[in-house]
């Protein structure tokens, strides 16, 4: 009896012991409490905007956003992510390189965020990974966009491609703005404009249940999609200019000389930008990067060559406009040329000689002696300052990152770049585009296209126009510059001869006459080795990786000028026989349009 | 034995009508019923409102409450007479659990016996306080030291048996029982601090002895938010239902944590974090009024008992129980560790429910039985 009413006193105490345990959590912690149920129950989920489209000057795509499975795990909510893997493989056929690649994002990635072990399901893989996902815990198959470039790789080395956002790009990027995106523009276009192809996020608030499925959504906040971009580049002359170089290496740039839109901009090789969209393998990194033939390497504004005698003509112009030359001046050319009081004999292409020369032929048939004459009368520092102005040595400020500005050799800069001075012989070279100038193929089209607008020089660019978010379509700025007052007869009188290059019967570059329009040209061909003063150059015999470059550069039609192109060829040859054909195709498939099925 | 006559001729008017003749209790069954009503209610929230779990709980009820009635025609003294046979078989039958046990959910507690499959340590925790009372019973009380060392071992062996199975609830609860009936022997104070002493110091062996997901279940209690998604993920995710429920609650379906699937287990071990978000801190109180109610009427038809067994085992299956409720609603709140013990009458499942309702039918038989005294 007397135990039982222990007994019973000690059930009251303990049950109002649970009643104080529930006080304390029901209303001393309630507000905390709730909180927690709240952040629960309650997710704010970032909506990625779609990326805005690229298109070309005819409306075809260029890059868009395709639909695709992606198999994502989330390192955070996987307990044991090697068996989680070696479980999936035994579903979905994962290889090395998909663990790689996963391997390698996992470094890189933001806390929570999911990453990729297989991208690109089949349908059937997305079937089986459903029927088996319970088993695993942190792991969905996403379906995504995914930029795809449909051309490949003839617009890789101009559209560049979006990869998946790494550690350093997280430091610049606005984080809240990306929240929900996954990929950013690496190069190119695609990084150029990553701000107007973005967009801007949208937000929802949703109600999720314990698995993280959406129940219903509270609160949405539409996504702003990127803004879509009109190209210059005109695929029709991209794909002809591929074609054109067959299997050289080389770039080509033409650029329409009315609004310095790029018209088209090809290095060759190319490479498959999809590939980088969701991590390239490390093994097909390795063998591009590896390659030979530099397919990564963007030479149409990377790649830095001599121009070889595609600068006879600004030369020339330089010649008439310090007066140190007139157009009918003749020089004497027996093959070589020598400083006064050296031994070293600067040689001429030809051999024998051009005999007497002015400077009309002397372009039509590629002097070297009349330029080395000319260089030494204006010396180094007349021809690097009339140079200057046509943008040699200077990046052209293309909408393109990763541009080089070439090389356009000074006394300042040998002292400060050498620490040496500056050698007269070297002014003949430089003459002659040889020694230490380089310049790009873009920068090239450039100078061409400021010598078909007789002076006004127009900063190249990418894109034409913008697709704003009210529908409208605002074009981007033309931005133009006017060469210091230049005599009308000096532009005349060289692009009449650039014209002969062509035209006349002893032109270097006479084998693409067009009976449908007129060209101003001027051949060229660029040493990669140099030869030595007693041994000759023999195409046959040398390797093919020492070959000389071919280059071209050309504007047409000459009287009202619409496109200015400039074409090297790697280890081509001569710049008359490989790279002005490639010219003319680009030229015909511009000009001639209309002919075009 | 008590000393009461059994040989009184006069009696006072029984009590008539349907009830008496059944042999029931009017406020217990009344208790009852409303609990397994509140039971229902809660179900089908806890269940998302689905009618199938319902119906599967209303067969279960029915047949522990008609295992109720049963028992309680059965006279005390048969259950009495049937006690050390009963203990027996139930030690046989956690043997045989042993060699030819069913595996579920990782542990080894059933026994297949052709048409239904049997818990003997479901069986045992009735059998043990009645094998207890009947030992102690036939003494003088309290207890000699020898005879209380005796109940102990038979206690501990079908503790241990069903703790090796492993079933650390079953286990607790049976154990609980012994010690039940041992206190309300009169066992002495000072024993009784000897036991509690023992038992923490007996703390770390018992660790050695356990079972790594119990180890990990313990570590969990003292630090929840030490692995928030795997150990943890239970106690704190019942504590965040419990707390956000506030002083009225979310409303009946309205509980977020349970029904947006946060909570688990809710409606069989953690039944208690639904009522509790979803009827606050009044229900929880309402809730726990209703179960006192039942655990007083329990001991006062103890104290009522006319012999020392039908007192002893009264008062421990009432104490039992108890147990059952403060082991549970411990747990879901955080102040215990996790252990599988079910909200009695509320959470859904049917082993324990027919076990509890069979303890309340042999409450009803003592109670109803008695020879009624001169008063």
């Amino acid at each position: 009896m007397g135990r039982i009413i222990v007994a019973a006193i000690i059930v009251t105490l303990t049950l109002l012991l649970l009643l104080t345990r529930m006080l304390y959590l029901q209303v001393l912690n309630h507000e905390h409490f709730t909180t927690l149920s709240l952040d629960n129950r309650v997710k704010l989920q970032p909506r990625p905007p779609t990326r805005g489209l690229i298109y070309d000057s005819h409306g075809t795509i260029l890059a868009q956003n395709l639909p695709a499975y992606s198999l994502d795990i989330t390192p955070e909510k996987t307990p044991d992510i090697a068996t989680t893997i070696q479980a999936l493989s035994e579903i979905i056929p994962i290889n090395e390189d998909d663990r790689k690649r996963f391997k390698r994002l996992r470094q890189q990635r933001r806390r929570f965020d999911s990453i990729p072990i297989r991208v690109r399901l089949s349908d059937e893989e997305v079937a089986r990974f459903a029927v088996n996902q319970h088993r695993f815990p942190g792991v969905v198959v996403q379906a995504k966009l995914l930029r795809d470039y449909p051309l490949q790789e003839q617009t890789a080395h101009v559209l560049g491609y979006v990869g998946r956002i790494n550690k350093q790009e997280l430091q610049k990027i606005d984080a809240s703005n990306y929240s929900g995106t996954t990929h950013i523009g690496k190069n190119g276009v695609e990084r150029t404009y990553e701000n107007q192809l973005h967009g801007s996020v949208g937000l929802q608030q949703v109600e999720v249940n314990a698995k993280g499925r959406v129940l219903r959504v509270l609160e949405n906040q539409p996504p702003q999609p990127g803004e879509n971009l009109h190209l210059f580049l005109d695929m029709d002359l991209q794909a002809a200019a591929m074609e054109a170089l067959k299997d050289y290496n080389g770039a080509v740039a033409a650029i329409d000389t009315r609004t310095g839109g790029v018209l088209a901009l090809v290095s060759k090789p190319g490479y498959d930008p999809n590939l980088f969209v969701e991590g390239i393998s490390s093994r097909a990194y390795k063998t591009l990067r590896d390659s030979l033939d530099k397919p990564l390497f963007n030479r149409a504004i990377r790649g830095q060559y001599p121009p070889g005698s595609t600068v006879k003509p600004f030369i020339g112009l330089a010649g008439l406009e310090k007066g140190v030359v007139s157009f009918n001046q003749q020089t004497y050319c027996p093959g070589f040329y020598q400083l006064p009081g050296h031994e070293h004999k600067y040689r001429d292409w030809k051999k024998t000689g051009h005999g007497q020369m002015a400077m009309e032929d002397a372009i039509i048939q590629s002097c070297d002696v009349y330029y080395y004459e000319l260089a030494r009368t204006l010396g180094i520092d007349r021809l690097h300052d009339f140079l200057t102005t046509f943008g040699f040595g200077s990046r052209s400020g293309i909408d393109l990152t990763g541009e080089r500005s070439g090389l356009l050799p000074s006394r300042e800069w040998k002292r400060k770049a050498r620490r040496e001075p500056w050698y007269p012989g070297e002014t003949l070279i430089t003459g002659i585009g040889q020694g230490y100038f380089l310049t790009t193929p873009l920068q090239l089209a450039s100078a061409t296209a400021t010598l078909a607008n007789r002076g006004q020089r127009i900063r190249p660019r990418m894109v034409e126009s913008i697709d704003l978010p009210d529908g409208t379509r605002e074009a981007t700025r033309m931005e133009s510059t006017q060469l210091p007052q230049v005599d009308p007869e000096h532009w005349e009188q060289v692009i009449q001869a650039m014209q002969l290059v062509i035209e006349g019967l002893r032109g270097t570059a006479r084998r693409i006459r067009s009976d449908h329009y007129s060209i101003a040209g001027k051949t060229g061909t660029a040493q990669v080795f140099t030869v030595k003063q007693d041994e000759e150059y023999d195409e046959a015999t040398v390797e093919k990786r020492k070959r000389d470059h071919a280059l071209f550069i050309a504007f047409a039609p000459v009287e009202e000028p619409r496109i200015a192109v400039a074409v090297i060829v790697e280890n081509g040859g001569h710049g008359g026989s490989v790279a002005a054909p490639i010219a003319r195709k680009v030229l015909d498939r511009y000009l001639l349009k209309e002919a075009r099925p | 034995m008590t000393g009461i006559s059994f040989t009184q001729e006069s009696q006072p008017a029984r009590p008539t009508g349907l009830l008496a003749w059944l042999h029931l209790d009017l406020p217990l069954l009344t208790g009852l019923m409303l609990l397994s009503g509140v039971g229902l209610l809660i179900l089908y929230s806890a269940g998302d409102q689905e009618w199938a779990l319902i119906q599967r709980q209303l067969v279960r009820l029915g047949i522990a409450f008609g295992v109720m009635i049963i028992l309680a025609q059965l006279h005390i003294t048969h259950l009495r007479r049937w006690s050390p046979w009963l203990y027996i078989a139930g030690v046989l039958m956690l043997v045989a659990v042993i060699f030819f046990g069913q595996t579920g959910k990782g542990a080894q507690r059933w026994l297949d016996l052709g048409f239904f499959r049997f818990q003997p340590s479901e069986m045992m925790k009735l059998a043990l306080p009645m094998m207890i009372a009947w030992y102690l019973a036939e003494k003088r009380l309290p207890p000699k030291r020898r005879r209380l060392l005796a109940a102990a071992i038979m206690t501990l062996i079908p503790v241990l048996l069903i703790a090796k199975q492993p079933d650390l609830g079953t286990a607790l609860l049976v154990a609980s029982a012994g010690i039940c009936i041992l206190f309300l022997a009169g066992i002495g104070w000072q024993l009784i601090s000897l036991f509690a002493v023992s038992m923490a110091a007996l703390g770390p062996v018992i660790w050695f002895f356990m079972h790594d997901y119990q180890k990990r279940r313990v570590l969990t209690f003292i630090n929840p938010e030490n692995d928030p998604l795997g150990a943890g993920y239970h106690i704190i995710q019942s504590k965040i239902a419990i707390g956000s429920g506030g002083l009225t609650g979310k409303g009946w379906l309205n509980g977020t944590q349970s029904h947006l699937e946060f909570l688990p287990e809710r409606h069989t071990d953690f039944v208690f974090a639904v009522i509790s978000e979803e009827f606050g801190l009044i229900g929880v109180a309402a809730l726990l009024a209703l179960y006192f109610f039942i655990i007083l009427r329990g001991l006062y038809i103890a104290t009522q008992a006319q012999d020392t067994f039908s007192r002893l085992l009264g008062g421990a299956l009432t104490l039992v129980f108890f147990v059952y409720l403060f082991v549970n609603i411990g747990m879901v709140s955080g102040v215990l560790p996790v252990v599988g013990v079910p909200l009695p009458l509320i959470s859904y499942g049917g082993t324990s429910l027919v076990t509890i309702l069979a303890g309340f039918g042999i409450l009803m038989s003592i109670h109803t039985h008695r020879k009624l005294l001169p008063t």
